[in-house]
């Protein structure tokens, strides 16, 4: 059995109190949500957190909403509710193909989608397909309410731009306009592990050609999880093969991924690649910009 | 011989079952699996109990020079602070490792890889005893550690073993089978010859159960009681009494539900040894349990077997003759499990299942500041390497000739007639109809028609650039499992017999004791059914007994695949000679001349008088009761038997995998995978599946993911199961089984043993697919593990050596 070095644990019953449990016990505490990027490195003391502040117990953060062209995310829905939700496949078939990807059934009945994007792993598939989707958080901190865009959340790998005493308390993400869809592509050595890479694409597509998009990639080192360029190449243009294959390589140019036992450098960026043109050219096939796909 | 071809097993056991002797029935032992109420060594826990945790080095090589334990020491729940300098002083420190070497139980003079044994704190609770362990200080020397095997004999390479004295480089021994001259002499006349080097990278049985142990030394008698993790209790207790100079009848090894053993429980493991030494410095029990990093790190590891091979023929593709150069890496000490004579284990039996005059093998094995290890993960004594060999080349062969590889195996397979075999190596194969068994398998396949639509999708990918590459891979072995003959085989010193005592009881129940340990393969079950196939006693009315060194007689334990071919005898001949007891005791009930006696299973009759029969049941309560019993019959109804085996067996089989992968990501995906497979008689067919099914999901991982591989410093990268992957039902297809019967001559129920078989044998088929697949690209070899990043770089001819770190290279 691993077993984590000595903590100090508590409960918080709402927000505020998680915000004073924050600042009573100083930096070295942390929130905890699902536990399951928490608790595996405190058990290999990695992580080593002097207290834990369990945020399950706090009421209304495991909502999933429609409004006002804005779907809204609580911190604490788990990747399971986020898999299970029509709403969710409807809008953003993206999310729903990442979530069927994400680690097992195991850890996805309790890890959170706050706790996913908090915990700034480059790999963090979420991270990717949110910032592709152009979500924000909204996190409450000593100093009150704020929206972070998930493109500027992190601040480096297992870093966020939150302040000590800040929590997420929601995702909002944008409901697409136009003719719309959007794929997830993940390659991973064995089901339940991490990307080797993954790319997911969101596509709304106006007058014939393509009026937004969204490229998020995870565990390539792309800056801010997405392939900006790529996007602005995209923005404006007729959907064709050509197209497909050229945002592909800008994808792959926007990667700097870290070689590891996972893969060489150069593969992964070749996956970068491929992967993106495949989730694009689904995409642009399900929001019915590509009738002639066997010519692709 | 006969081969008996039997209609496809049913997926489900039948839960009636047979009542009494062979058949499909549910396992015994899962009546307390299934409810969660096995016991296991965690499960374990004596009143007083302690708990111990060791301190493992994190680097690879380096001098220690000091440990302060003076902080653990202070910790208020700390009850022992253990160092090697401690172990010294008792004489402790080292060990007889299982290979002619020694092993540390704590280092003393330096860490020899990363993960060794340091320290040893002994605490109130287990959480006190890892937050201790980060209160010790050791101060180390780092030195360059030999990370490379093929590095590790070069000159100026560190000296890893400097404890050994005069030792100046990292040679451990040299090795050599079969006539390096008449081989030579076939190479000669061949029109071809193909050569390849082969990596058959480091993986780990990865039992989910790991390793443990809880030590209770009584302080008044003297008895130490030892729960282990263990595979062999009566092997491991005769070590502690020859090592540690404990009487033997004054320890006792218990080995209770085992959650998965592979080959990694079978050695002594310091943490063992620690565990007694902390009960008896503490004079309470002490419980140690290794975590999943632990066992990963330090436990022994399985194959590191860097094998160049050589295959000689004729143009037409018969065989003549195969060379094999192999650097085995067996880490920091030599502790590999295996018969003593045999240094590389049973690996000179790779010239497999072909018919050709002449082959040699030259084993190197290497030292490296790598965890000590390579005989394990149901390898049966490094037959898993052999085959590897010998497929993947035969498979290079047909690459080279562009002969198809089913009719090339067809073309030198050894014929029923041929058996019993002597091989080139020295091995005398028992039975086996090879061409059946493949032939079976090639029409389960559908094998032409997967040759066509191979061809469609090639011409498609040639066409397009896109789409799947599709492969086949074949691939046939042959076993040898059952060690073994004892004049030939021992370990430390004991012979590789088994035995096997029977006792039936007044009301005819009876009571099996064995030597053998399962670990999950079902023995008290298949043990049963053994009884009760000779002896027509009900399989529900006999209990089985194995793991209590106090009760049950003295054998070497499970591994090996060798408790059917072994102790499975012993316990036939043990019943057969119940029976014959049972006989006299029939004929004096019946008044009746023993000679005028028939058996049918379960009563004796009078022949031609079948209203005139007892039962063996009758006969028990008799063999009890007042009964006067002839001259010189004893009383009671029981019987023993020590099985010296007189040869191994050689179960066989043959196996096709149809592998898709994904050309533009590399990713490989099994799509079918049959296996046809010949272990003799089937005791509980289901019990045989679900042992063939274990080792195909084996093979896929071992192709596919598994590895344990070291950077430069030595670190290793397989370190838990996010970095050491298993395969899950999602990598594997829906298995197709199929069985030829070819009982063993030598055997008393003609059984062969199955527990490795497929472990051993569907590597190869695996990676023969991914080569066929990737063929078009001109790639002739891959090494395992076959990963999307592997195979992408492997099509474009940029191969990347899987036992180190991945570089950008
Ligand atoms: C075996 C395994 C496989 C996995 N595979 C994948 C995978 O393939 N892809 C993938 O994307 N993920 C994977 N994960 C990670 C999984 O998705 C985690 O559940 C998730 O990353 C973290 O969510 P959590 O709720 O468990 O967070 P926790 O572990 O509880 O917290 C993570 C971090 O976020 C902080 N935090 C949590 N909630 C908040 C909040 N509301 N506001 C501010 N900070 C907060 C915590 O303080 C902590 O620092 C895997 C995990 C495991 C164990």
């Amino acid at each position: 059995m691993q077993v984590p070095a000595p903590f100090v644990y508590e409960r918080a019953t709402s927000v505020q109190d998680a915000l004073a449990l924050l600042a009573k016990h100083g930096p070295d505490a942390r929130l905890v949500a699902g536990g399951h990027s928490l608790l595996p490195m405190m058990k290999l003391r990695f992580a080593d957190p002097a207290a834990l502040i369990d945020i399950n117990s706090i009421d209304g953060l495991d909502q999933i909403s429609v409004a006002d062209g804005i779907m809204t995310i609580g911190a604490m829905v788990t990747h399971a509710q986020l898999l299970a939700s029509d709403v969710v496949a409807q809008h953003f078939p993206m999310l729903t193909e990442a979530e069927r990807v994400i680690a097992d059934p195991v850890v996805r009945n309790k890890g959170t989608v706050g706790g996913s994007l908090c915990q700034a792993d480059p790999a963090e598939d979420l991270s990717a397909a949110l910032g592709a989707l152009r979500a924000s958080v909204t996190t409450i901190g000593s100093g009150g309410s704020r929206s972070i865009p998930v493109r500027e959340l992190h601040d480096g790998p297992y870093q966020t731009v939150l302040d000590e005493n800040e929590m997420v308390t929601e995702v909002t993400v944008p409901l697409p306009s136009g003719s719309s869809s959007s794929a997830y592509e993940k390659l991973e050595r064995r089901v339940g592990d991490w990307a080797i890479a993954a790319s997911g694409v969101s596509v709304s597509v106006a007058d014939g050609v393509i009026s937004e998009i969204g490229i998020g990639l995870a565990a390539v080192e792309a800056p801010n999880m997405v392939a900006a360029d790529a996007e602005d190449a995209a923005r404006g243009q007729v959907p064709s093969a050509e197209l497909i294959e050229r945002i592909g390589e800008l994808a792959a140019e926007a990667t700097d991924p870290n070689t590891d036992q996972r893969g060489p450098a150069d593969y992964k960026r070749h996956l970068a690649g491929e992967l993106t043109k495949r989730a694009l050219r689904r995409a642009l096939t399900n929001a019915g910009a590509l009738t002639n796909e066997g010519a692709l | 011989m006969t081969t008996v071809e039997e209609s496809p097993a049913t997926d489900q056991p039948d839960p009636e079952g047979p009542e009494v002797g062979f058949g499909r029935t549910l396992r015994k032992e899962d009546i307390r699996f299934v409810r969660g109420k096995g016991n296991y060594l965690d499960d374990v826990r004596i009143p007083g109990m302690l708990h111990g945790a060791v301190l493992r080095s994190p680097i690879a090589h380096g001098r220690i020079v000091n440990i302060d334990t003076s902080a653990a020491e202070a910790h208020p729940k700390v009850k022992a602070v253990i160092t090697g300098a401690i172990l010294e002083t008792l004489n402790l420190a080292w060990a007889p490792s299982l290979s002619h070497d020694v092993i540390a139980i704590l280092a003393t003079d330096k860490v020899r890889y990363q993960g060794q044994e340091v320290a040893f704190v002994v605490a109130e609770d287990h959480y006190s005893a890892r937050d201790a362990l980060e209160l010790i200080d050791v101060e180390y020397e780092i030195l360059d550690p030999v990370v490379d095997a093929r590095k590790a004999l070069e000159p100026g390479a560190p000296v890893i073993r400097t404890d050994i004295e005069d030792k100046a480089d990292n040679h451990i021994f040299d090795w050599e089978s079969g006539d390096a001259d008449a081989t030579q002499a076939q190479f000669d006349k061949a029109d071809v010859v193909v050569t390849e080097d082969l990596l058959y990278p480091r993986v780990h049985p990865a039992p989910l159960e790991t390793c443990g142990s809880v030590a209770d030394m009584d302080p008044v008698d003297g008895k130490l009681t030892l729960w282990c993790t263990t595979q062999a209790p009566h092997a491991h207790r005769t070590v502690y009494a020859l090592v540690a100079g404990l009487p033997e009848h004054k320890i006792r090894v218990i080995s209770p539900d085992i959650g998965g053993g592979f080959g990694n429980k079978v050695g002594i493991y310091p943490g063992y040894v620690l565990s007694v030494v902390g009960s008896i410095i503490t004079k309470k029990p002490v419980k140690w349990m290794e975590n999943r990093e632990e066992n990963l790190i330090s436990t022994s590891f399985a194959r590191d077997y860097h094998m160049h091979g050589e295959i000689a023929a004729t143009s037409e593709g018969k065989i003549l003759g195969v060379k094999v150069d192999v650097l085995a890496d067996h880490g920091a000490f030599n502790n590999t499990a295996q018969p003593t004579k045999f240094p590389a284990g049973f690996f000179h039996v790779f010239t497999g299942s072909y018919d050709y005059p002449a082959a040699h093998c030259k084993v190197t094995g290497v030292y490296t500041n790598k965890a000590p290890g390579g005989v394990a993960y149901a390898c049966s004594f490094r037959v898993t390497e052999a085959v590897y060999l010998i497929e993947r080349m035969v498979d290079r062969l047909a690459q080279q000739l562009g002969m198809d590889p089913a009719e090339l195996r067809m073309k030198n397979l050894l014929q029923p007639e041929q058996f019993p075999y002597h091989s080139p190596t020295g091995w005398e194969y028992d039975s086996g109809n090879y061409p059946a068994a493949l032939q079976m398998a090639l029409d389960m396949a559908g094998y032409d028609e997967l040759r066509r639509e191979q061809a469609e999708k090639r011409a498609a990918y040639e066409a397009t650039g896109s789409g799947d590459l599709m492969g086949i891979g074949i691939s046939f072995f042959t076993e040898t499992v059952g060690a073994g003959p004892r004049k030939h085989m021992d370990i430390l010193g004991l012979g590789m017999a088994d035995g096997c005592e029977l006792r039936v009881h007044p009301t005819g129940k009876a009571v099996v004791r064995l030597s053998v340990q399962t670990q999950g393969q079902g023995h008290e079950t298949t043990f049963a059914q053994i009884v009760s196939e000779v002896t027509g006693i009900p399989t529900a009315d006999i209990e089985v007994v194995h793991g209590d060194t106090d009760n049950t007689p003295f054998g070497l334990g499970t591994y090996g695949s060798r408790s059917t071919p072994v102790s499975g005898a012993a316990a036939a001949i043990a019943s057969r000679r119940v029976v014959d007891k049972a006989k006299i005791i029939a004929a004096t009930m019946m008044e009746a001349n023993p000679d005028d006696l028939e058996w049918e299973q379960g009563t004796w009759s009078v022949k031609g008088s079948p209203d005139r029969s007892v039962t063996i049941q009758e006969t028990a309560m008799a063999a009890h009761g007042p009964l006067e019993l002839p001259e010189g019959v004893e009383g009671q109804l029981d019987a023993s038997c020590v099985y010296d085996p007189p040869n191994l067996t050689y179960p066989f089989g043959a196996y096709i995998c149809v592998a898709d992968i994904d050309s533009g990501t590399g990713h490989v995906k099994v799509r079918r995978f049959i296996a046809v497979d010949d272990c003799g008689p089937r005791i509980n067919p289901m019990i045989v599946e679900g042992q063939v099914h274990g080792g195909l999901a084996d093979g896929v991982g071992m192709a596919l993911m598994e590895v344990i591989a070291f950077d430069e410093g030595g670190n290793c990268l397989g370190a838990s199961f996010m970095d050491y992957l298993l395969p899950t039902s999602m990598e594997c297809p829906s298995w197709e089984t199929g069985e030829t019967v070819t009982p063993s001559p030598h055997h008393p129920l003609g059984v062969k043993g199955v527990g490795e078989s497929a472990t051993v044998g569907s590597p190869p088929a695996v990676v023969n697919a991914v080569v066929d697949a990737l063929a078009p690209f001109g790639v002739t070899d891959i090494d395992m593990p076959c990963t999307p990043a592997q195979v992408w770089r492997t099509m474009q001819g940029r191969r990347f050596r899987s036992d180190l770190a991945i570089t950008d290279d």
